[in-house]
């Protein structure tokens, strides 16, 4: 009897722990996502800031997969848009231990493989000449598993697009192919439903900006 | 820091505890050398109170949680740190973080060998470098020749380095000896390599204090790892004025196997009627190269790979004779070469892994020549065949240091007949080696290590003791040294009638300094090695010669300073002598120049997407023979300076699916004369010139490839 008194007790402490970590949790990622979305917050310093924070929520929350998402996803955009290319590899490196941590919580994941193929193509600006054609394929790769799990994610078309629009035409690229993309992907998201309000969403801006690029 | 953090507990001890609800937390951040770093990940441990870092290394924040907490501090590249705190009262935290030591910062054994690799960091070329040299046609040893320590001998076959013959370069595919690697050739033509670029994921070339690891090259190392599994499959289609190949790499469902094919059919016959060689061919000259290859993983760490190459040469020449001016002499050659290599690799368990191999090869040379008499042609046949057997075990010890040995068996068959007369030898040879490298610290690492060989022919064992240091200065610079002692059989030719020789040795001196940053590349190397028991054939075949070599060489490499431009430039001074072969006494040999200059230089339009290459090679006069001088002027004469300049551009397109390359590349665009020597006749009235065969060769090729994008590979193939 006191056995199962104590078992009672001791079910309803984490269940109260665990709702009290539940909206923390919500109100804290709501808030950084929201940072994340916010464009003036699209560079280096501010996205390193960010995924700090979201690795310490991780960190915190330990089964939840989205903070470590978010944070190889802003490690990866760092890798981007980090201007001494000698670094890049290192940020990628970070990106990559995040998103893999993210793998482990949430196997088969269609957002974490575009996170995946993200970072496949980060490491080509190192050394185009030698890494192209093998980080290319890495990150095509992800992309083409990511669509098999989730046809319907938009992120996957923007990926396929951008590789499309960054690629040179002699080498395979093709802007007008690029745009069919964009516009797939731009469709999508009119239906796209992301799983929550923490549930990645990002993409619509990109889309349309490239899109607008495209005559 | 200790002081400091005793410093608050001491604050935490003795000043009144003034319980706040809010706990404000602050410090700085900085490396060892008190340098402020931004970005800095700092946390209460599992929760979510923290901060990152600002520009100037300082952070604050506020925390809701008391008592005792663990405070963690992470930057990427940095060593986590952790540690207790007591949250009662406010605190300031002054941590210093320590740099990882990551493969970048930890000095690596460097002396006397170039790398190129992509899956180490800091090596001096990538693969990509030693293919996409122009001028190289896509041959190792061409490229490796833009490199110091190299000779422009482009009249012989082999890798002549640092005084040494191309006899003293040995090439290793995965650890195991290639018998044959070159084409077997018509005489004063270079010998050009068997095995495309694109087999390998890393080269090493090593002009000298080379590992224990292996043997029988006096003077260099051609060490070559091969590919594992391809990305992707893919199928390949290539069309030249010299002749065809077609390909297929085929990738297994599951990824874990692959297998590929290739073959290739080449006949200069048409190009030879259009643009005329200095010798008119006896035939159509003719090659058919085919091979294959298996790989397979046998776990996550395992791997079995097969590969396998069969090729067929058929060329001849009628060359104006010397002795008997207004006839012709004829060379004719046959060549079937066939070699074989499987490799299995496996992680053991407690740092243990195994490296083994087998392999088998066989190479006939079917020679007719009127060379030697106005008579009959004679027939040269020669035949050699190598099976061996190697495994290596490798056991790591802490972080960085090894510990490698392993063993060696080669049973070599030599058969050479002239004629009717015949003469043949085997050999069972075997070697055990051990070597460790030890790290003192991650910046200073030393090699120590040794080899025993055996060889049944000469019936002698030899020891090979091999040291090497190296120390990092700072991030980028470093210093190594490195001596050896190395043996070689004395060659076949001189083997096959005098079997109970001695082997050849030479001993090895190398310091070396070298700067790699992101940007550049600086290397100078000085060394001296000294020879002894070398082939003499006069006044009889024995162990009696001597030599040396010694100089310094440069290397500087940028490839940032200009945009879409990459360029190296090497500089080898070379004051060797040896008293070899018919030689009166020690000489500067007929193989060796005292100055070599290489420039690579490769330039990338992205507008039109075409590629520009050039290589231009100079080097000062090497010494002939001439025997009208008497024996005290004995090879004191030189002949011109050689000038080499080579152009490559390639364009880079689309048909329908297939990725295309054209490609235009043309060697010796000057048309400089090069002069390699001169041979007189027996009377010594008349001489001739040792000059190339095709002294300015245009290739123009097309290349497709279905299923992945090669197009940068067939580039760099030229």
């Amino acid at each position: 009897m006191k056995r199962i008194l104590f078992a009672l007790l001791l079910s309803a402490g984490i269940t109260s722990a665990s709702m009290a970590q539940s909206a923390q949790y919500e109100g804290a990622m709501t808030k950084q996502i929201a940072l994340l979305d916010d464009y003036n917050n699209f560079n280096p310093e501010k996205l390193q800031e960010l995924a700090n924070t979201f690795e310490r929520i991780g960190a915190a929350e330990k089964t939840q997969w989205l903070p470590f998402y978010y944070a190889g996803y802003c490690n990866v955009m760092h890798a981007f848009l980090e201007k001494d290319q000698s670094k890049v590899d290192a940020i990628a490196d970070k990106a990559a231990a995040d998103i893999s941590i993210a793998d482990t919580l949430s196997p088969k994941n269609d957002e974490v493989y575009v996170v995946k193929s993200l970072i496949a193509s980060s490491r080509i600006s190192v050394d185009p000449q030698s890494r192209g054609r093998q980080y290319g394929m890495e990150a095509a790769n992800w992309q083409s598993e990511a669509a098999k799990i989730n046809s319907e994610n938009p992120r996957v078309y923007i990926l396929q697009g951008q590789s499309l629009f960054y690629t040179p035409e002699q080498f395979g690229g093709s802007k007008s192919e690029a745009k069919k993309k964009f516009e797939i992907a731009l469709q999508k998201f009119g239906t796209f439903k992301p799983a929550s309000s923490l549930a990645p969403h990002w993409g619509e801006r990109q889309a349309q900006h490239l899109i607008s690029q495209i005559k | 820091m200790w002081r400091k953090i005793n410093l608050n507990l001491f604050a935490l001890i003795f000043l009144p505890v003034c319980l706040m609800a809010q706990q404000k937390i602050t410090g700085k951040i900085t490396d060892s050398k008190k340098k402020p770093l931004p970005g800095v990940n700092i946390a209460i441990k599992d929760t979510y109170d923290g901060a990152s870092s600002a520009a100037d290394g300082t952070f604050s924040f506020t925390t809701d949680l008391k008592g005792e907490q663990i405070i963690s501090v992470t930057l990427n590249g940095y060593r986590p740190f952790e540690q207790k705190i007591n949250l009662n009262n406010p605190q300031v935290y002054n941590i210093v973080l320590k740099e990882l030591i990551s493969q970048l910062n930890v000095v690596t054994i460097s002396a006397g060998s170039f790398e190129a690799s992509d899956e180490r960091k800091g090596t001096v070329l990538k693969p990509l470098d030693i293919v996409s040299t122009a001028g190289a046609g896509a041959d190792i040893v061409n490229a490796l020749k833009t490199l110091p320590g190299t000779q422009q001998t482009n009249d012989r076959e082999g890798l002549f380095v640092r005084g040494g013959t191309g006899y003293e370069t040995q090439t290793f595919i995965d650890g195991l000896l290639v018998r044959n690697p070159f084409y077997s050739g018509l005489p004063d033509m270079p010998g050009r390599g068997r095995f495309s670029p694109f087999l390998f994921k890393g080269t090493t070339f090593s002009s000298g204090g080379y590992s224990a690891q292996y043997g029988q090259g006096l003077s260099s190392a051609l060490i070559l790892e091969s590919q594992d599994l391809p990305e992707r499959s893919s199928s390949s289609v290539g069309v030249s004025v010299i002749g065809a190949s077609v390909g297929v790499d085929e990738l297994s469902k599951d990824k874990k196997g692959s297998y590929g094919v290739e073959a290739d059919y080449t006949n200069l016959g048409p190009y030879l009627d259009v643009v005329k060689s200095k010798f008119k061919p006896s035939v159509n000259p003719e090659i058919i190269g085919t091979s294959a290859n298996f790989r397979r993983k046998t776990s996550s760490t395992g791997m079995l790979k097969f590969y396998g190459y069969g090729n067929w040469t058929h060329m001849g020449t009628y060359h104006p004779s010397l002795e008997y001016p207004g006839y012709n002499e004829l060379f004719e050659l046959r060549n079937q070469n066939v070699y074989t290599n499987l490799t299995y690799k496996e992680r053991l368990g407690k740092g243990w892994r195994i490296s083994s191999g087998l392999s088998f090869s066989s190479n006939t040379d079917d020679i007719h020549t009127d060379t030697l008499e106005k008579t009959a042609p004679t027939k040269i046949k020669n035949l050699s065949s190598l099976t061996q057997a190697r495994v290596m075990f490798t056991k790591s010890i802490g972080y960085y240091s090894s510990l490698r040995m392993g063993g060696e068996y080669q049973y070599g068959v030599e058969n050479g007949a002239f004629n009717s007369y015949h003469a043949n030898y085997t050999d069972n040879y075997s070697a055990v080696f051990a070597e460790g490298d030890i790290y003192l610290t991650p910046q200073l690492v030393g090699r120590v290590g040794g080899r025993v060989e055996h060889s049944s022919v000469l019936a002698k064992t030899n020891f090979a003791p091999r040291v090497s240091l190296a120390y990092k200065m700072d991030a980028y610079s470093q210093v190594s040294l490195a001596y050896g002692d190395y043996y070689q059989k004395p060659e076949q030719q001189y083997l096959r009638f005098k079997p109970n020789m001695d082997y050849m040795k030479a001993t090895h001196y190398i310091a070396s300094v070298q700067r790699i940053t992101g940007n550049y590349t600086l290397r100078v190397e000085a060394f001296y090695k000294k020879y002894h028991n070398l082939v003499k054939t006069s006044p009889d075949t024995s162990n009696g010669g001597t030599g040396y070599a010694k100089g310094i060489e440069l290397f500087w490499r940028d490839h940032k300073t200009f945009k879409n431009m990459d360029y190296w430039i090497s500089y080898s001074y070379l004051d060797t002598k040896r008293n070899y072969l018919t030689y009166p006494y020690e000489v500067q040999p007929d193989f060796a120049a005292k100055h070599t200059f290489s420039v690579v230089y490769k330039y990338y339009v992205p507008s039109i997407t075409t590629f520009f290459g050039a290589t231009y090679s100079f080097s000062t006069g090497r010494p002939y023979y001439n025997p009208n001088l008497p024996v005290n002027k004995f090879m004191t004469q030189k002949t011109m300076d050689y000038n080499s300049l080579g152009l490559t551009v390639s364009y880079l397109t689309s048909i329908k699916k297939a990725f295309t390359v054209f490609v235009l590349s043309v060697s010796n665009i000057g048309n400089f004369k090069q002069v390699y020597g001169y041979r007189y006749s027996a009377d010594k009235l008349r001489r001739e010139e040792i000059t190339p065969n095709i002294p300015r060769f245009v290739y123009v090729g097309m290349f497709m490839n279905f299923g992945i994008d090669r197009r940068q590979d067939v580039i760099n193939n030229l």
